[in-house]
């Protein structure tokens, strides 16, 4: 069977649930950062996948933006990270309860 | 040697290559969220920068030659690299095995069961290409384009690099008030 549009899109929704079921599983907020970076790259597989089958670069134009933001967005998000494990001495989600009613 | 001439230009080759670098990207993507033998950050970080360059083959294999170049550099390169110093930085101890809260277990499972079943009633739906797809992803078409028609978000996207370093610099001083 010759591999088309279905194929890559099968892949990137895969990817998409991986990335997912990791933000809800688990605990530790890198690996929940790792898996944030996941999904992203999935919908950079689909758009560049819709791109290619649709003839039209536009979609490759927008993933080069995804690319730049989630770099700038790492950035921030560690920066974040460790300046909240300076104060907490912890990077576990269950740690950080203070906004539980 | 007429044989294998044969066998790549029927793109079969290609099918191969494809089915070799999704099924290694889907295996990186487990082992990130899920490894059986180490719950240390720094594995998971390393099996993120394998999904990542298998995910640069699928982009090549879409003639996305430009993307992939990218996605090496800027992900398996920056990305990568600024979470392991993180890693070293908080100097984390080995993950200790804690108790999932079952109720957070079933509705998670229940959310991601409710996405999978949505994009599987997408997928369904999508329409088979019959053109075959002529596009090349190369530079100087995806750079003309960016510095023709999407000058503006180019512009932006500079500024919010720029605005980004500023909040990184500003969270990391010593002291935070």
């Amino acid at each position: 069977m010759h591999v088309g549009l279905h194929h890559y899109l099968f892949v990137s929704f895969m990817l998409f649930s991986l990335g997912l079921l990791g933000v809800i599983l688990r605990r530790n907020l890198i690996v929940i950062y790792m898996s944030l970076e996941l999904m992203l790259n999935a919908a950079n597989l689909a758009l560049v996948s819709f791109s290619r089958f649709n003839n039209k670069l536009d979609g490759q134009v927008l993933v080069f933006f995804i690319i730049t933001v989630a770099a700038a967005e790492v950035a921030v998000g560690l920066a974040l990270i460790v300046a909240l494990f300076r104060k907490r001495q912890s990077a576990h989600v269950e740690d950080l309860t203070s906004m539980k009613l | 040697m007429d044989a294998i001439n044969n066998l790549i230009s029927s793109g079969a080759v290609n099918d191969v290559f494809f089915y070799v670098f999704a099924a290694l990207t889907l295996l990186c993507g487990v082992l990130v969220i899920a490894n059986p033998f180490s719950r240390s950050p720094v594995t998971s970080a390393m099996f993120l920068v394998l999904a990542i360059i298998s995910m640069s083959g699928l982009f090549l294999l879409l003639h996305a030659f430009f993307l992939a170049a990218v996605q090496i550099l800027v992900y398996a390169g920056a990305v990568m690299v600024l979470f392991l110093f993180v890693i070293m930085l908080l100097d984390l101890k080995e993950e200790a095995r804690r108790k999932i809260k079952f109720f957070g277990f079933v509705a998670g499972i229940i959310a991601v069961g409710g996405i999978v079943s949505a994009f599987v009633k997408s997928l369904a739906s999508v329409k088979e290409n019959t053109v075959e797809p002529t596009l090349e992803g190369e530079t100087y078409a995806l750079g003309k384009l960016l510095f023709t028609q999407y000058t503006l978000p180019f512009e932006i996207v500079s500024v919010l690099l720029l605005v980004a370093m500023v909040g990184v610099i500003l969270l990391s001083k010593k002291k935070l008030e």
